[in-house]
């Protein structure tokens, strides 16, 4: 597999991770409406509109500033995210991707088990700062048991691409599972037992960032194919 | 009473008309000296928390005292923990209170206004939330 010893031996450059932030702000603008439907159940009403206001405000960031470095792509998705998107959902996405780029530091290629670890220094800044813990029915029900599988997949000696499609299973899964959950953090937790039943709109849009990251490595994104195509794209706009 | 540098006021709401008449009330309550800022909204005026908003307010609200912030609902204090955490507060000494939004903002502007530090003003304003009201 092509991925596999692009992704193994080279590493993820900047093509890469733009490539992937492409993907989600397309799913998001995608599922837009899916995820509003959701947070109107529980919560506000807005998380869809709000996180497609905040990626199409990534993309044209983006564009405007290229990142030079795997790491600066996702500070920067992180500090425009959190300028632009004026819900919960901007800090607490925000946050993740900043910690995430800073983890990743200023390495020009950035491997899947660096990936794997600034996810968990992501995860680790959300939970500080949102203080949620797994079963509270927020992100951090999706985002721990797709870093447990993408760790396990790799240890096991999987290809990046196949370790991280089992993280993106591992996330929907883990989205679907909140369903039954009562919600304990944010406008959700107000409804208490009301809450059960729904799923959760926070992790539902966590699960589309995993499919996409998956999506990207699984096409050829491990080369540089994929950061030519983001940036024919970009230029196109 | 010689002019002492007061602690600044920053009131974080999801809702400028909400922020803007908290810091109406309080500023009535408190005097004129404390400088008391609204930081609600988003830039267009619809609902949210603005990052950019909040951060203009900790700069307009610090006289070399430090700044205490309140904020209404729960993405407004995620949002000002995230500014807290990105160092927003290093040139700028500021603090989030743990506070209910009106009491705590009345409590933290009469101290304020007092001239109590911005620890004084944090604890004023946290202790507000024993407050019976009936």
């Amino acid at each position: 597999m092509n991925a596999e010893h692009a992704g193994d031996e080279a590493g993820f450059d900047v093509g890469v991770l733009l490539a992937w932030i492409d993907r989600v702000a397309v799913a998001v603008e995608r599922d837009k409406d899916r995820l509003t439907d959701l947070d109107a159940a529980i919560g506000d009403g807005d998380h869809g509109t709000n996180l497609n206001r905040g990626f199409t405000t990534v993309r044209a960031a983006l564009e405007a500033k290229p990142p030079q470095y795997p790491g600066a792509v996702l500070v920067q998705v992180g500090s425009t995210l959190i300028s632009s998107v004026g819900g919960a959902s901007g800090p607490l996405y925000g946050t993740l991707f900043r910690r995430m780029g800073k983890a990743l530091g200023e390495a020009e290629k950035v491997g899947p088990q660096d990936l794997a670890a600034a996810f968990a220094a992501g995860l680790e800044g959300l939970r500080k700062l949102g203080g949620a813990s797994v079963g509270d029915k927020t992100m951090v029900d999706v985002l721990t048991p797709a870093i447990t599988a993408l760790d396990e997949a790799l240890a096991d000696g999987a290809s990046a691409a196949r370790a991280f499609e089992l993280a993106a299973d591992a996330a929907e899964a883990a989205a679907l599972a909140t369903i039954p959950l009562r919600a304990r953090k944010g406008r959700a937790s107000y409804l208490g037992e009301r809450s059960e039943g729904h799923e959760d709109p926070g992790g539902a849009s966590c699960a589309l960032l995993w499919r996409a990251l998956a999506d990207t490595l699984a096409g050829g994104g491990a080369g540089t194919g994929a950061g030519a195509g983001a940036e024919a794209e970009a230029t196109d706009r | 009473m010689t002019h002492v540098k007061l602690v600044g006021v920053v009131l974080v709401s999801h809702s400028r008309k909400l922020a803007e008449g908290l810091a109406e009330l309080v500023r009535e309550l408190g005097g004129d000296q404390v400088p008391i800022i609204a930081a609600g909204g988003m830039d267009d005026g619809s609902l949210g928390t603005s990052y950019g908003r909040i951060e203009q307010a900790v700069r307009e609200a610090d006289q070399g005292a430090g700044v205490l912030l309140l904020g209404d609902l729960g993405s407004a204090l995620l949002t000002v923990k995230t500014l807290l955490d990105e160092g927003v507060g290093e040139d700028a000494r500021a603090v989030l209170a743990d506070a209910p939004f009106v009491e705590g903002a009345v409590a933290a502007v009469v101290t304020a206004s007092a001239g109590g530090d911005l620890e004084s003003v944090r604890a004023a304003a946290e202790e507000a939330r024993q407050f019976r009201k009936l």
